[in-house]
């Protein structure tokens, strides 16, 4: 993509101090407006030129939305709280330790100083045919480069796919998932809290968006009850350089083992389809079995078996049943031949 | 009909101006109706002044800043502070890193209006007034870190951000804290070691 090195086009900028009068805002300007959090994902729309917001809304200075509060049934992390600062949270750290592990392994350290959960969840599709401004079926028009015989698809989705490929980049969303995280909404009909399974949507519902956020609504926390506190977490996020990139598969779980059998766990891929996807039938496969290689060999096949891989994507097909099986079966030494 | 006029007829003139009038004031109308129109949907929190002050090292310095500026931009070209570089301009490659706050930021990333009320430092800002180099800045010069230095500054700076809050840090975890910067020349290792060497000239207190 063309670096064009000047200043973005012109728009209007407002920073409200308080979330009831960016969300006014963001009403009453609908679809002209871009919500502004870190800005990691926002500035490169806007360099390229393929995002034209008439106002862009400037959230950093809402103090309301940032920080980490402790409520009667677990934390509440405000949506413009750094991944820098969820890292270093104590009460994160202790708990829920695998979101701070997720956010840990977000991009580079400038960004995570920068970057906000909220943002994290909410970024848009990194398929490069998009992001360049190609009418595709998520840019409005009515093809897919990626799925294509001469598509770039290394990247892409193995499930779920409906004429968008595209996957959803983020390494927070399938810890929040796997610690049943509420997603907190401030819109014209008032709060709305959803699980934050159902925050992400795939192509079927709105092949446009990866979350549900309409214009108009503002994501103002993510809430995490107690109950995956201090569990047995897993995460682990493939990517092809350590720093800045995006997975090609990130997996978490939080399993309670009791009596040598697992009595309950969550857990969740991303960057294998539109929305991060919980794995509910392994899930239920795994309960009441022992937490070993053997079942995690069962569930890494469970996992993959409607995975359909595009051209160059086969690969995440083992890899997705691999992460599984680490998940549940724990992480074999490897032994590395003199 | 001739001589007489009815109280209540019009004449062509008068029934004239009336139009004019009405014209006018049906203009005017609609003009205030446009106007407050505007004004409902200019938001009270809208970025009005272009001209404001933003504080760079230690100095409160006046500019004229575009609201879609970004920081390293306004630092640049306006301010005249070229020590910090621009290299890919999309928070790929850490040349732009300055510090907000005493925390590393892509300075390419980030709008000038968001940082009106915090305090920034760029590489020019770190050597002290008399002109005594900064120990992190001593310590490349004494180790001779860099080959081509392109990427220098962007380095500098995320390593006095770095070993701010973390004073005593191994290879391992400096590396960790300055991996948000890319250096073409492939001249980590010697990087690593310039800046170890200014971890431990920070350390005593010395830049000697």
């Amino acid at each position: 993509m063309a670096v064009i090195r000047d200043v973005m086009p012109a728009f209007e900028l407002v920073q409200p101090t308080s979330a009831a009068e960016a969300q006014k805002i963001l009403e009453q300007n609908g679809s002209d407006a871009l919500i502004l959090a870190g800005g990691m994902d926002s500035f490169d729309w806007l360099k390229d030129r393929i995002k034209r917001p008439k106002i862009v809304v400037d959230l950093s200075g809402i103090d309301e939305l940032k920080g980490v509060r402790t409520v009667a049934d677990g934390i509440e992390i405000g949506a413009m709280t750094t991944l820098t600062e969820i890292v270093n949270n104590e009460t994160i750290k202790q708990k829920y330790g695998l979101l701070a592990q997720a956010a840990e392994l977000v991009a580079s350290p400038q960004i995570r100083n920068q970057g906000t959960i909220g943002g994290n969840v909410s970024q848009d599709a990194r398929c490069w045919y998009y992001r360049a401004g190609w009418p595709c079926y998520r840019a409005g028009g009515n093809i897919c480069y990626a799925d294509d015989p001469d598509g770039r698809n290394r990247e892409h989705a193995i499930l779920l796919a409906d004429r968008c490929v595209a996957v959803n980049p983020s390494d927070s969303a399938p810890a929040l998932i796997a610690l049943d995280a509420k997603v907190v909404m401030r819109t014209p009909k008032g709060e709305r809290v959803v699980d934050a399974e159902d925050y992400f949507i795939g192509p079927e519902i709105d092949i446009t968006r990866l979350h549900i956020l309409q214009p108009g609504d503002l994501l103002t926390a993510i809430r995490i009850p107690a109950t995956w506190a201090n569990t047995k977490f897993y995460f682990e996020k493939i990517r092809d350089r350590n720093v800045w990139d995006f997975p090609l598969l990130n997996i978490a779980s939080a399993m309670v083992v009791s009596g040598g059998t697992i009595e309950r766990i969550r857990i969740a891929v991303n960057a294998v389809a539109a929305r991060p996807l919980r794995l509910k039938a392994v899930e239920d496969a795994v309960r009441g079995k022992a937490p070993n290689a053997e079942t995690g060999v069962m569930a890494g096949k469970l996992a993959v078996r409607w995975a359909v891989p595009l051209q160059f994507n086969g690969y995440k097909i083992p890899l997705m049943r691999n992460l599984v099986k680490r998940a549940i079966g724990g992480v074999e030494e490897a032994v590395w031949a003199a | 009909m001739t001589g007489e006029k009815s109280p209540t007829a019009v004449s062509r003139r008068t029934f004239i101006k009336g139009v004019i009038a009405g014209g006018a004031a049906v203009a005017s109308a609609n003009y205030l109706f446009r106007a407050s129109t505007l004004l409902g949907q200019t938001p009270v929190a809208a970025v009005s002044e272009r001209l404001i002050a933003i504080t760079v090292n230690g100095q409160q310095r006046r500019v004229d800043v575009m609201k879609q500026e970004t920081l390293a931009w306004t630092l640049r070209y306006k301010l005249g502070l070229t020590g910090t570089k621009l290299g890919c301009d999309r928070a790929e490659c850490g040349s732009c890193t300055v510090l907000v706050d005493d925390v590393p930021h892509y300075s390419c990333s980030m709008l000038t209006h968001t940082v009106r009320n915090k305090k920034i430092l760029t590489v020019e800002g770190l050597a002290a007034a008399d002109g005594t180099l900064h120990p992190v800045q001593q310590g490349i010069i004494d180790e001779q870190g860099f080959q081509c230095a392109f990427c220098m500054s962007g380095f500098i700076m995320s390593a006095v951000g770095f070993l701010k809050a973390n004073p005593n840090p191994t290879r391992a975890e400096l590396a960790h804290g300055v991996s948000g910067n890319l250096c073409r020349c492939q001249d980590y290792d010697k990087i690593l070691t310039s800046l170890m060497r200014g971890a431990e000239n920070m350390r005593r207190g010395t830049s000697v």
